[in-house]
């Protein structure tokens, strides 16, 4: 069904992809995404696979995702999340990752706090690591996601202008983005509070600004982040309603983005805070294609991973 | 009574601006003489004692580490004083100051006595305690100095955790000077490092890991001049890692304040790239810095405003590296890659070979108010013997160390020590 199947073990980060493996993802996406409009939504090309979903943070959103994507590809999925497993009882990560590696899965998907945890197991176990999140470092499905839904939209990616905003520095979904456009042949601006943008962002080939208005006068696209509510702590931000007043996308500030610009958001939204709900509902948004393209997205990592050969 | 002569190697002791071809004799543990090589008639220690053959060899005064971690009393499973000092004494070192931050602390003469006895009698190195310089190192209140003295500790720190109270640092920089021991001050604004985990800088930006600025660092280096020039009292700065701390050090000298500095090899070899693949081995504290920091440490090294190179040798067990990088402790162990390390600045002609063997024999014993690290007729017999070509390859299940923690690890060095003599006794090789 699919030619070029990209040849690794596993999906860490966007750093490791090629361009030619972006898009050789990308297009499998494509192809597949019909299988979800189907009467019966499933193909039995992993059928006897095993993929285990290991989360060590709450997420509805991605967890289901890769869960959904395993059945529609026939695999058997299970999810383990870091309540319900043995980790409150002390045992380490890598423990955890040896004893399900003991039980044969084809794949493991890890979302966990701390950066470079899926690099630490990936090395241990002879299954496919997909990394689902780790910390503020990468989230690399969520990127495919968002290079699919903006090409899909925008009919290429080079030369298009992507604005990221929001809280940078802690942000694995602006990193993978970064990295993701950038490799396409996009120009990428983040845009934020100077405290939520780290120094040295600059060296990976982004523009940096503070003034959300003027920063999306040329936009093609608007990634917004979703901001913390416990960022308000501290020192990083005197107050949600500032945040909100300065970095908050609504009508107003949409007014001076070309007409044609799109609207993205990894989800789940603050509304009110860092999107209005008029803009979240407006036509610019392809938040709801997002997550339908997510879905798909996961398929084609599990395809390109598992093997999917005859 | 037996002789021990080494004969014919090249014997570089900064002390005495000595770099030649001699032979040494040593005797009752100490240095006997010190001979220009042939000038020894080849009959006169016939029979009456060991030679050593060092043609071809470097012989340096045994290596001086200001600063290593031999977790003991507390945590004998990462390290003891005895396989500490076998590492040590492996790697040319001969007299080690080990951090007060044991469990308990040392902060007591109780403390100290345990350490001191039990190096007497499985030591294969000279300890040297280094005492706290607070109270259970909560930073609160002063040890009591005089009775740490008493005992036997050569300085005082509560390196691992900064002094953050401003005031007792300066009442410890004024009350220490009545013992004439160094504080050695571990420099870091802990609220300004916070949850980092490694340097502030690209590499943090792109990995997401946590960062600490190096304003962590010299912040803290600035107060600390500041406080050793208004008391008069004797600061000695441990593993500067930042380019600023080391341009604050060469100001403060050169103004005359009483300040001296330890830089350590793997500051002076790797940067943050090192933990781009989440290493655990290379998370540090101060961190791996960048690139310019490395360089401007080396450039200190070589003009004098760093005084020392010390391995911060500190050893973790898998329990604390085998984990997620957020989680994993900070350290790595150096006391058997430091002389190859360094020599490798010698080979890469960064720095002379006489100033370096002062950074780890001549000034540490400075410092410490030792009567070590020179090979002085009357001085203790403390040698180690070099061989500058060999070859190796750093294999962990090799070293001596307890623990295995370092970055180094498969890496192909040149220059290893072959053997060393502590009090006059072969102890290695």
């Amino acid at each position: 069904m699919i030619d070029n199947a990209i040849k690794r073990k596993d999906l860490l980060g966007m750093d490791d992809l090629t361009v030619d493996e972006i898009e050789a993802v990308l297009e499998t996406a494509e192809k597949l995404k019909e299988v979800s409009q189907r009467d019966i939504k499933k193909v039995p090309t992993l059928r006897g696979k095993t993929i285990i979903n290991l989360f060590f943070e709450p997420s509805t959103r991605t967890r289901t995702s890769f869960e959904l994507a395993a059945k529609r590809m026939s695999a058997d999925a299970i999810n383990i999340s870091a309540s319900a497993s043995s980790v409150v009882k002390g045992e380490t990560l890598i423990d955890t990752a040896m004893n399900l590696e003991a039980m044969n899965p084809d794949a493991v998907v890890i979302r966990h706090p701390s950066p470079g945890a899926p690099h630490i197991i990936s090395r241990l176990l002879k299954s496919s690591v997909v990394n689902a999140g780790d910390g503020a470092h990468e989230h690399p499905t969520q990127a495919l996601l968002d290079l699919m839904t903006v090409k899909e939209k925008k009919k290429r990616l080079s030369g298009l202008q992507v604005v990221i905003v929001g809280d940078i520095t802690h942000s694995r979904v602006a990193r993978s983005n970064i990295i993701g456009f950038k490799k396409s042949g996009a120009k990428v601006r983040v845009v934020g509070a100077p405290t939520l943008i780290p120094y040295g962002i600059e060296n990976m080939g982004v523009q940096v600004s503070y003034d959300l208005k003027e920063s999306i006068k040329d936009a093609d696209v608007i990634m917004m982040l979703r901001i913390q509510r416990e960022r308000q702590e501290g020192a990083l931000l005197p107050s949600l309603r500032e945040y909100s007043i300065r970095y908050g996308l609504d009508m107003e500030k949409l007014e001076d983005a070309p007409k044609d610009v799109i609207i993205l958001h990894p989800g789940p939204l603050n509304r009110g805070v860092e999107i209005s709900p008029e803009v979240a509902d407006s036509p610019y948004s392809l938040i709801l294609n997002q997550v339908s393209n997510g879905l798909a997205v996961r398929m084609a990592i599990f395809y390109h991973l598992l093997g999917g050969k005859e | 009574m037996s002789f021990l002569l080494i004969k014919g190697g090249r014997l570089i002791d900064p002390l005495q601006a000595v770099d030649g071809l001699y032979d040494i004799v040593v005797e009752k543990g100490r240095v006997k003489d010190v001979l220009k090589a042939g000038m020894l008639a080849g009959n006169d220690l016939k029979n009456k004692g060991k030679v050593i053959d060092a043609e071809g060899l470097w012989v340096i005064p045994g290596m001086i580490d200001m600063h290593c971690h031999l977790r003991e009393p507390g945590e004998e499973y990462k390290e003891t004083i005895k396989t500490g000092t076998t590492a040590a004494v492996a790697g040319g070192y001969t007299s080690l100051a080990a951090m007060a931050n044991t469990i308990p602390v040392n902060d007591n003469a109780s403390v100290t006595d345990f350490i001191l006895n039990k190096a007497s009698v499985e030591g294969a190195a000279n300890v040297l305690p280094v005492g706290t310089v607070t109270r259970g190192m909560k930073g609160e209140s002063l040890v009591d100095m005089g009775e740490l003295k008493d005992a036997g500790v050569v300085a005082f720190s509560d390196d691992g955790r900064a002094v953050m109270n401003s005031e007792i640092m300066r009442r410890a920089l004024e009350y220490s000077k009545a013992f004439d021991l160094p504080i050695i001050s571990h420099c870091e604004d802990t609220n300004l490092s916070g949850a980092g985990v490694i340097h502030e800088g690209y590499v943090s930006a792109v990995t997401g890991l946590k960062g600490m600025p190096s304003e962590s660092e010299t912040v803290m280096i600035g107060r600390d001049i500041a406080l050793a020039e208004l008391t008069g009292g004797r600061l000695h700065i441990a593993h500067v890692s930042t380019a600023y701390g080391v341009e604050l050090i060469r100001e403060a000298k050169a103004r005359g304040v009483n300040v001296t500095a330890e830089v350590t090899p793997h500051h002076l070899t790797l940067t943050d790239d090192a933990v781009r693949g989440f290493d655990t081995a290379a998370k540090v504290n101060p961190p791996l810095r960048g690139e310019k920091d490395r360089e401007a440490l080396i450039n200190g090294l070589e003009d004098g405003t760093i005084d020392v190179i010390a391995t911060d040798h500190a050893p973790h067990s898998l329990v604390e590296k085998d984990v997620e990088f957020d989680a994993a402790s900070s350290g790595m162990i150096g006391l058997e890659t430091s002389l190859s390390l360094c020599l490798s600045l010698l080979f890469k002609k960064r720095i002379n070979l006489s100033a370096l063997i002062e950074k780890l024999t001549k000034n540490p014993a400075r410092i410490l108010g030792l009567e070590r690290g020179a090979l002085k007729k009357g001085f203790k017999a403390d040698i180690a013997i070099i061989d500058p070509n060999a070859e190796w390859v750093v294999d962990t299940s090799k070293l001596y160390s307890k623990s295995a923690n370092t970055p180094f690890r498969g890496w192909k060095m040149r220059g290893r020590v072959v053997k060393t003599i502590v009090n006059g006794k072969v102890v290695y090789g």
